[in-house]
């Protein structure tokens, strides 16, 4: 069952401050619709990166956008900074209003795009559970027949009669997270709120939000930059940049894209024209370089169990017996974790003059989850460098997503660039 | 035959699915779209907020809810030697003191109610910004948590009768004293009504905010606060007070409560229509402006 149905979405914002043009613009825009004509502001409008320079002073943060949710999904919402995502949620939850487009929504929305709104330093924390329970949309006598579940979840019995200005900021946390977490509504909006709290509440939250949407059969929306609780949570996904949105049925799927659109890279792959720009040399002429899996599809994204396999296309002009290829593996911060070469194998294929096609086989990597740069590397080795890992070398970038067969212990994701298996025993 | 029970069920549901929706989320909003049972609905609220007002506000003093009679008792003593010793304006036979106060009584509520309620959205910015309410909940507290402080203050104005009958001095509250309430909603009405209607012009231009502060000053001059409306020689000068729709309330309370004053029946209707059309108008600007004004505030 649909429980929320976007058409269309859009909305756009005005730039800069508010003054006297504003004034002229208002005026204008009045004597436009006065005559029946279009709102000569809402054409100007283009797509909204941050980090350009637009002409015009109006912005569309959000563009057409369509989705749906439907009942008891959990629907995960990333993006970068700027990308739209809170004005989304603010759509939603009715902070604003789209400039064009509906939404349809079943059921009552209870949202939070931050914890412990309207909260009061003066009140004490258990007029504060009132306060607070009351502006999300509860009744008193709702909030009264779950009080106690509130305090409890909440853990903050002792404090319930202090004023919240004396509260620790994870205690006012809890307390906020506690009361959204026992609101009686279908729809649950969370923006990314839990980032404060220490590691044993997020937990409890993010426990709370599967248990709500699992066993009570309620819809949450999130948004979150950690990845791992995207992952771990939500049952769909939605990738926002620049106003727009893509829908990925995999959650791990669209992180893995959504990793590799966001290193700052975009190179998958060398062939053609885009290896001219290398420099000749009197040895190898690269006609191809990218990666697939096993099977020979390509991609750029792998799971941490897979192997990779680095295809190379390439006519040697000039044989030489210490002409070698190879590849180095970088993490995303430059991090050398290996180089390998064909001649360190016990007997190495032969170079000879003419053209090759080459697979690397990568196996057992047990990378963590993130980015790579892989480095393609030409030498005569010891003597000549042709292609340098990070100086001259082409690199291609991939991403490992989600390793498997750890515990979700680990607040985003296992620290460092490996996963091995490591055990415990006692 | 299970079957098809459940291929019907199946269609019921699709049907369902199609029509009914509970919250159409949409641009723009049909011309009155003033949601009244859903603000009756969020009642708690508006109860925690008059709540909050009140717990809040004298937290950390010393003197706490005494405030409440401090204001407007100076307020009232200045006058007595500003206005009835020095500028010796009548006061309608009423003692000075009875006077200034039932005067200040009234007019502190109406101007409580404007000034607090024409700051709505730019004060709450924060709390609209994240939630959604009625946003109508929030005026509407203000409105009624000043009407307590206007009880109380009333206490105050009550005392100073008893004191003044104990002495021997005669005040003589009319028949009309049950008119009363309707006074304080008319001049809650107008309150509230100039209030949303500056608060919504408030979110896009801050200069009526400034506008506000010294109007409500210079509007106390114009209505019957410091001086009766018997004082008032000029016909030309009573004209323009008695335009002014607060000027029969003003005296209405003063007759229904201490006798003196006038009581205008026409009058008061013709404020009465001029505070409707207030409020028809207000809900029309504010119903419009509360669905974006967060882009603008």
């Amino acid at each position: 069952m649909k429980v929320i149905k976007a058409e269309n979405i859009s909305k756009l914002y005005r730039l800069g401050q508010v003054g006297t043009g504003s004034m002229f613009h208002d005026v204008n825009r009045w004597w436009h619709t006065m005559r029946g004509k279009e709102d000569p502001y809402l054409r100007v409008g283009e797509i909204n990166d941050r980090t350009r320079k637009g002409s015009s002073h109006y912005v569309w943060a959000l563009k057409d956008i369509d989705f749906e949710v439907k009942q008891g999904e959990v629907l995960g919402i990333i993006g970068r900074n700027g990308a739209g995502k809170s004005t989304l949620l603010k759509i939603l939850s009715r902070t604003t209003s789209p400039t064009t487009g509906t939404i349809k929504v079943k059921g009552r929305i209870a949202s939070l795009l931050e914890v412990g709104t309207g909260f009061h330093p003066e009140l004490s924390g258990r007029d504060n559970i009132f306060m607070n329970g009351t502006i999300l949309g509860m009744t008193r006598a709702e909030i009264k027949s779950r009080f106690d579940e509130i305090v409890e979840f909440a853990g903050v019995e002792r404090y319930l009669d202090t004023p919240v200005k004396r509260y620790s900021s994870g205690m006012y946390l809890r307390l906020a997270f506690a009361v959204a977490a026992h609101l009686e509504s279908e729809i649950l909006i969370v923006d990314e709120v839990l980032a404060v709290g220490d590691y044993e509440f997020q937990k409890k939250c993010l426990g709370k939000m599967k248990d709500v949407s699992e066993s009570q059969g309620r819809t949450v929306l999130f948004v979150s930059h950690n990845m791992q609780s995207v992952a771990s949570l939500s049952s769909r996904l939605l990738i926002m940049n620049n106003g727009l949105v893509r829908q990925f049925s995999d959650p791990v799927e669209g992180i893995a894209c959504y990793h590799q659109e966001n290193t700052g890279f975009d190179k998958n792959s060398y062939s053609g024209s885009s290896i001219g720009g290398l420099g000749d040399n009197d040895y190898l002429v690269l006609n191809e370089y990218y990666l697939c899996d096993e099977s020979g599809n390509r991609k750029t994204a792998f799971s941490n169990n897979e192997t990779i396999v680095v295809n190379l296309n390439f006519n040697i002009k000039n044989s030489d017996p210490l002409l070698t290829v190879g590849v180095g593996l970088y993490t995303a911060d430059g991090v050398n974790l290996f180089w390998s070469i064909h001649l360190e194998e016990d007997s190495p294929v032969s170079l000879h003059q003419g053209s090759h096609s080459i697979k690397i086989l990568v196996r057992d990597l047990c990378l963590n989850e993130g980015n790579y740069k892989i480095e393609l590397i030409v030498a005569l080795h010891n003597k000549q460098w042709i292609y340098r890992p990070e100086f001259n070398a082409p690199y291609l970038i991939f991403s490992i997503f989600r390793p498997s067969g750890l515990r979700d212990i680990w607040s985003s994701k296992r620290q460092g660039s490996l996963v091995p298996n490591v055990k415990y025993i006692k | 035959m299970d079957k098809n029970q459940n291929l019907n069920t199946k269609n019921l549901v699709n049907i369902e699915e199609q029509e009914i929706w509970d919250l159409i989320i949409k641009p723009r909003t049909d011309l009155f779209e003033i949601n009244l049972r859903e603000v009756w609905r969020y009642r708690d609220l508006m109860w925690m907020f008059i709540r909050r007002d009140f717990a809040a506000q004298y937290k950390q003093t010393v003197l706490g809810p005494l405030w409440h009679f401090i204001q407007p008792l100076f307020t009232t003593l200045i006058f007595v030697v500003v206005f009835s010793r020095i500028a010796e304006i009548s006061t309608d036979g009423l003692p000075p003191l009875i006077f200034y106060l039932s005067g200040i009584t009234i007019w502190n509520y109406f101007s409580s109610c404007l000034i607090a309620t024409s700051n709505t959205f730019v004060a709450n910015a924060y709390i609209f910004g994240k939630v959604y309410f009625p946003r109508l909940v929030m005026p509407l507290s203000v409105v009624l948590s000043n009407m307590v402080k206007f009880g109380i203050q009333l206490l105050l104005l009550v005392a100073a009768m008893i004191w003044y009958a104990i002495n021997g001095i005669e005040i003589h509250s009319g028949y009309f004293l049950f008119f009363i309430p309707v006074i304080i909603l008319m001049m809650a009405g107008m309150g509230l009504g100039l209030g949303i209607i500056i608060s919504s012009l408030t979110t896009k231009y801050r200069d009526f905010t400034v506008l506000v502060t010294f109007g409500v000053q210079l509007l106390m001059y114009a209505t019957p606060v410091v001086f009766p409306m018997s004082a008032v020689k000029s016909p030309d000068l009573k004209f323009w007070l008695s335009i002014n729709p607060l000027t029969p309330l003003v005296e209405a309370f003063r007759y229904a409560l201490l006798g003196a004053g006038s009581f205008d029946a026409m009058h008061l209707i013709y404020s009465g229509i001029f505070i409707l059309l207030l409020l028809v108008f207000g809900l029309f600007l504010f119903g419009k402006v509360e669905k974006t004004f967060m882009d603008t505030v």
